[in-house]
């Protein structure tokens, strides 16, 4: 699914803020990342969701190379990666159902299907008598459910989410924690940066840990260095 | 259900305030200068055609009183222009046609009966008529002294060359303000794309395909160069006819007319077209460019 050798990443002539950082995600796979502020918790998500790329190293997604791969099919996988930003990133002149229906839209989707699965989606997580409210005239709370539905809107195979969990109360972050685990249920592999190590130990999945640039992979508590790759991050 | 909106709010950039208004002085322009060409290429066709295959005679008045000695110098000179093959009509004109042509220059009414004027004898010649001009000035020379003959060769090249570079002048206008409007877009493009970074990247990480975003902004500059090229249009329009009007009022034919015929309407109408389709397609390769450098 997601497989990382020997990356780095420095913005400009920078330092390296990511060194040396390799791992594998299997498919279906929920995994924490975690590590202090500026240990480079959102350079590896933009890593993941193709939004930078890396300084060195070889990056591998869905099978295919990242570096080598043809720039017209670039969409098409960004496509099946969702995204909760940690500033949420909504649209804030278009109403909650446009915003959430973009990545339909962005496929081609007809109108009536796209309201219908927004509308959908929108009741699920709460939402469904503000489909025409805008952002600005939401909570954060609310915003984070919208950037979270227009997420996982079109079924990705990957969902990343930057702090999704950071602008809630706890019993909001525990709904969207579960959330995350009900679609990982139905394969998405999961990937959530957050440095709330309350959240980490309730919801026992493997942990990524940045610290200064490097990695370490631990599930748990326990050393996973050692997993078959089918088993989580190896 | 809330109408659903762009992605992109263009509507708000500050290039909707001036790009229209820079077009439509780029169209006004434009438009001008092609008309000015048109006009010109159109009277120089209309004016070749009239003085092909003819030529003019001109015969000096003499001092003596009465015209006796007129007289015979006329005669000659239709004796020897009937006698020459190729020429398929001599025609003296008449005073009051040869008053016509003078009038535009001393205005109306003021060319009096007692002023001198040379006689002119008309001449049309036959079709693919080969005449040694030069022999032929000779001749009447010889016969009538003081004659001149004019075969208009050399004032209908003139006036092709002065044609040709008049269009050549204004196809170079209409080229410059091409690129300009081009220049002009591409400046607005890139402002619009740094207005607007934050949503193209969440578009762009969202799986957009660059054709997307720049559809946007094609559609964007297409609206707003339509938009400013038929102002551009009406008011060079609204010239043209003052001047057709102005130079109506002017007495006989200094000026071409100004004739406000089809192949000028259709090629007015394609400039604003023409400006649209460069605007449309700078933005769209604008964006393009820009998104290409995004990882």
């Amino acid at each position: 699914m997601v497989r990382f050798q020997n990356v780095g990443l420095r913005y400009g002539l920078g330092p390296e803020v990511l060194r040396d950082i390799s791992f594998h995600l299997a498919p279906g796979s929920y995994h924490f990342l975690t590590g202090p502020s500026g240990a480079g918790k959102s350079s590896l998500l933009k890593l993941m969701y193709l939004g930078l790329r890396p300084s060195r190293g070889n990056i591998s997604m869905f099978n295919q190379e990242i570096a080598t791969i043809d720039p017209v099919e670039l969409p098409g996988l960004r496509r099946r990666i969702g995204v909760v930003f940690q500033n949420f990133r909504l649209l804030d002149h278009l109403s909650t159902l446009d915003n959430v229906g973009l990545p339909l839209r962005i496929s081609g989707a007809k109108e009536g299907t796209v309201r219908d699965h927004v509308a959908e989606l929108l009741n699920w997580v709460g939402l469904g008598n503000h489909l025409d409210a805008r952002p600005p005239t939401l909570s954060d709370g609310e915003k984070q459910r919208v950037a979270i539905a227009r997420a996982v809107i079109a079924r990705p195979s990957l969902l990343l989410a930057d702090e999704p969990t950071g602008s809630v109360d706890l019993d909001q972050g525990l709904r969207i924690l579960h959330l995350f685990e009900q679609l990982n249920k139905i394969g998405t592999t999961v990937v959530i940066a957050t440095h709330d190590q309350g959240l980490i130990e309730r919801f026992r999945h493997p942990v990524l840990t940045l610290e200064q640039g490097r990695l370490d992979v631990k599930a748990n508590g326990s050393d996973m260095t050692d997993l078959a790759p089918t088993g989580g991050a190896s | 259900m809330a109408k659903r909106r762009r992605e992109l709010l263009l509507e708000q950039d500050g290039s909707g305030r001036f790009l229209p208004w820079l077009i439509a002085l780029m169209v006004y322009l434009a438009c001008l200068a092609l008309s000015g060409a048109i006009t010109l290429s159109e009277a120089s066709v209309r004016w070749s055609a009239g003085l092909s295959g003819t030529m003019t005679v001109q015969i000096s008045p003499s001092d003596s009183e009465g015209g006796g000695s007129d007289a015979v110098a006329i005669a000659a000179v239709l004796d020897v222009l009937q006698a020459l093959p190729g020429v398929a009509d001599a025609r003296v004109l008449p005073r009051f046609e040869i008053v016509e042509l003078i009038e535009p220059w001393l205005g109306r009414g003021n060319v009096s009966d007692d002023l001198p004027v040379p006689t002119l004898v008309d001449v049309r010649l036959e079709a693919n008529a080969v005449i040694n001009t030069i022999g032929l000035a000779i001749r009447l020379e010889q016969v009538a002294p003081g004659t001149r003959l004019d075969d208009h060769d050399v004032w209908i090249q003139r006036l092709a060359r002065l044609s040709a570079t008049i269009s050549g002048i204004a196809a170079a206008v209409v080229l410059l303000i091409g690129l300009a409007t081009a220049a002009t877009v591409v400046f607005a493009t890139r402002a619009g794309l740094a207005v607007h970074i934050v949503v193209i990247e969440t578009l762009h990480i969202i799986g957009a395909r660059d054709s997307y975003i720049a559809r946007q902004f094609q559609f964007r500059s297409l609206s707003l160069a339509l938009r400013g090229g038929l102002l551009g249009l009406i008011l060079a329009a609204l010239t043209l006819v003052l001047v057709a009007g102005l130079a109506g009022q002017l007495e006989g034919n200094l000026l071409p007319r100004i004739a406000i015929t089809p192949t000028l309407w259709g090629g007015l109408a394609a400039l604003p077209l023409g400006v649209s389709l460069i605007a449309t397609l700078t933005a769209r390769m604008t964006v393009l460019r820009a998104l290409r450098k995004m990882p």
